[in-house]
């Protein structure tokens, strides 16, 4: 038998392990990895250019579909960018619900991240584990939104619509007994504030569970404790943002740094890491979804004394409620115009950041003053951490290149956008 | 302007003096233009300089300015020319169809620029820079890899889908379109629908590609209100005088 040492491996764009479709061209000399070279844009819609030929408030449904797992995280980026053009005051109350809700979603997201991650590592229960809570907070997204994924709940000047004080409720049938639908509902019955209070006296009973499972974890700890190993110099050279610049040990986070939203008020920490390896990087993230928890409940804290408007009353902005429309001209007009060719912009160009679940999420709004943008930027964190799989992964063995996949907390959707 | 904005406009000034094309505030934001020539040298001291520090490239963008402030539906002439107020089809970007041809309506050089945002963690501040490329017909801008690594993946999305070629980088290849893509999809006269669809095709046993078959369709035209809310207040007394 001829002896083959270097060669060629190709993984994906079909494989459990590459998170959506990426395909990786590995050059191999035996197990090790020499270059790896992701060949990605296998889901590239052109949202940039789409986004160009519609009025801006129809593109912020395109945000969900960016990054998936964190639905409400990319509109915020987005309607912080016209907000900014438009130079406008988002009502308080709306602020306080953009954040509660931004921190729900690095909860779904990091819950997403730390099952798919676990499932490649090879433990299974982690993700049966997440995905039971997550379900609980797609319950909060519908109840809403009416969606339990795309949302689209973000609006220029503030949310759709105020947050409800009733939950939907489970019925029974003929695969759920009634006894099982009491059950699901027992939690149920007060308003969506309720609902979500009770998830976070919950929730960190629940990472305790996982923290159980994985923290020391000796199968866990051999596939990722010094694999993947960042400097905090080499991170900022490989573009690195939000967790993955934080298990590199520089301790940066937006909601502290340039704090938006109302985020100054919060009380809560920034977790470090300090070897920059696929380990640190899940303490991390841990201990993120605790201090999500944390705002959560302050939001939902001054939410519950707080009530009032939840979007501008602004009508060249936001549409004017039903009643409004119906009764008088002027909310007519404002209606009309709103839904028909939208607003305008004013002439300039204003980049949005907002600390994403995956890192620093931008969006570059250049606006020739026109109702449609000129150009929409859409910086995705997860396109210059995936790029830098080439320099992580080189010297390391195939199998830990899904562990790399993971910690980078790779979704397809922001990345070839 | 704020406090650390004019800080950091005068430390540009100082450090570059006339290699900086303008240093402008709009929005809160810094925006410094740099002539193609100086760029690498200007992004190595924005860097390096402990003044500045911007160890982080955040992003890198094309962009095309070839249609800036082209609009399809008429605001000024309302009365006089009745209710057809639309632009004629095809001159304008969204009704693009198959074939047809838009004129850039910018001046020569700047029609093609980079955008690059960068972010330095130790001032806690962001700097926008501007470069536009001299040659409209054959753009190119010196690489940044050398300064920031991360500029690889953003310069070959940049020559994607807009063909702003990047020389001196190790790995120009096409990115996000698939193998084998003609054109630049984001550039302002590549038409929204494409140029070519796919299927498969039974006899040929085998995918076959075909000129686009659906006619482009804009709901909602591209229209720029003179509005007063974001006049400046020379302009304002303009419109004043006119009417």
């Amino acid at each position: 038998m001829p002896e083959i040492k270097n060669y060629t491996l190709n993984f994906g764009p079909q494989h459990p392990a590459a998170h959506g479709v990426l395909r990786l061209v590995l050059e191999m000399d035996g197990e090790v990895i020499e270059r790896a070279d992701p060949h990605v844009g296998l889901l590239h819609r052109g949202t940039e250019k789409l986004a160009e030929t519609k009025p801006y408030s129809q593109s912020i449904a395109y945000m969900d579909r960016l990054d998936y797992v964190s639905m409400m995280c990319n509109e915020h980026g987005y309607v912080m960018a016209i907000e900014k053009l438009l130079g406008i005051e988002v009502p308080e109350r709306a602020q306080y619900i953009r954040v509660m809700f931004d921190e729900i979603t690095r909860i779904r997201n990091h819950l997403l991240w730390i099952g798919t991650h676990a499932l490649d590592v090879g433990a299974m229960t982690m993700f049966l584990y997440a995905f039971r809570e997550r379900e609980d907070l797609m319950d909060i997204y519908e109840a809403v939104s009416g969606a339990r994924v795309h949302a689209a709940y973000y609006r220029t000047g503030g949310v759709a619509r105020d947050l409800p004080d009733t939950m939907p409720q489970y019925l029974e049938n003929r695969w759920r007994s009634k006894k099982e639908a009491d059950r699901l509902n027992k939690n149920r019955q007060g308003s969506l504030l309720d609902f979500a209070e009770d998830f976070t006296n919950r929730f960190p009973g629940y990472i305790d569970e996982y923290e159980t499972l994985l923290t020391d974890n000796r199968i866990w700890k051999q596939r990722t404790v010094g694999i993947g190993v960042v400097s905090e110099e080499r991170a900022y050279q490989l573009g690195f943002t939000g967790p993955m610049l934080r298990g590199s040990g520089v301790e940066w986070d937006l909601r502290k740094k340039q704090p938006y939203e109302v985020y100054d008020r919060m009380d809560f920490d920034i977790p470090v890491g300090t070897n920059g390896d696929c380990y640190d990087r899940y303490p991390v993230r841990i201990e993120e979804m605790r201090q999500s928890n944390r705002i959560i409940k302050q939001c939902i804290d001054w939410l519950r004394k707080n009530p009032g408007l939840v979007i501008t009353d602004n009508h060249k902005v936001a549409a004017p409620r039903r009643e409004e429309i119906k009764a008088d001209m002027e909310g007519l007009i404002h209606h009309f115009k709103l839904f028909s060719e939208g607003y305008s912009l004013p002439e300039g160009e204003a980049y949005a950041a907002v600390e994403h679940p995956k890192g620093e999420f931008g969006i570059y709004l250049i606006s020739d003053g026109a109702n449609k943008p000129y150009r929409v930027k859409i910086r995705a964190p997860g396109f210059a951490h995936l790029s830098a799989m080439n320099e992580m992964a080189k010297g390391h063995m195939l199998a830990d290149v899904v562990a790399i996949i993971g910690t980078q907390d790779i979704v397809f959707g922001e990345i070839d956008r | 302007m704020s406090n650390s904005l004019q800080q950091l406009a005068d430390t540009l000034r100082n450090t570059f003096a006339d290699k900086l094309v303008s240093v402008e505030e709009g929005f809160g934001e810094l925006t410094a233009e740099v002539n193609v020539d100086q760029l690498i040298e200007v992004a190595s001291t924005l860097r390096d300089n402990e003044d500045l520090a911007f160890q982080q490239l955040v992003d890198l963008c094309g962009v095309d300015y070839s249609q800036f402030g082209q609009t399809e539906w008429q605001t000024n002439d309302a009365s006089r020319s009745g209710f057809s107020r639309g632009v004629d089809s095809g001159t304008t970007m969204g009704r693009l169809q198959f074939g047809d041809e838009l004129d850039s309506v910018v001046s020569e050089g700047r029609r093609f620029a980079a955008v690059y945002h960068l972010i330095s963690y130790r001032h806690n501040r962001r700097l926008r820079l501007r470069v536009f490329a001299t040659d409209d017909d054959f753009p190119v801008i010196p690489t940044v890899t050398e300064v920031w690594r991360v500029a690889d993946w953003y310069e070959r999305e940049a020559f994607d889908l807009f063909g702003i070629l990047f020389s001196g980088h190790p790995d120009l290849r096409r990115i996000l379109t698939d193998y084998g893509f003609v054109g630049h999809p984001f550039r302002k006269d590549f038409p929204l629908v494409g140029h070519v669809e796919m299927r498969y095709d039974p006899e040929k046993e085998r995918v076959v590609y075909e000129p686009v078959s659906i006619e482009p369709r804009v709901l909602v035209p591209r229209v720029k209100r003179e509005d007063h809310r974001y006049l400046s207040a020379d302009q304002a007394d303009e419109v004043q005088d006119d009417a």
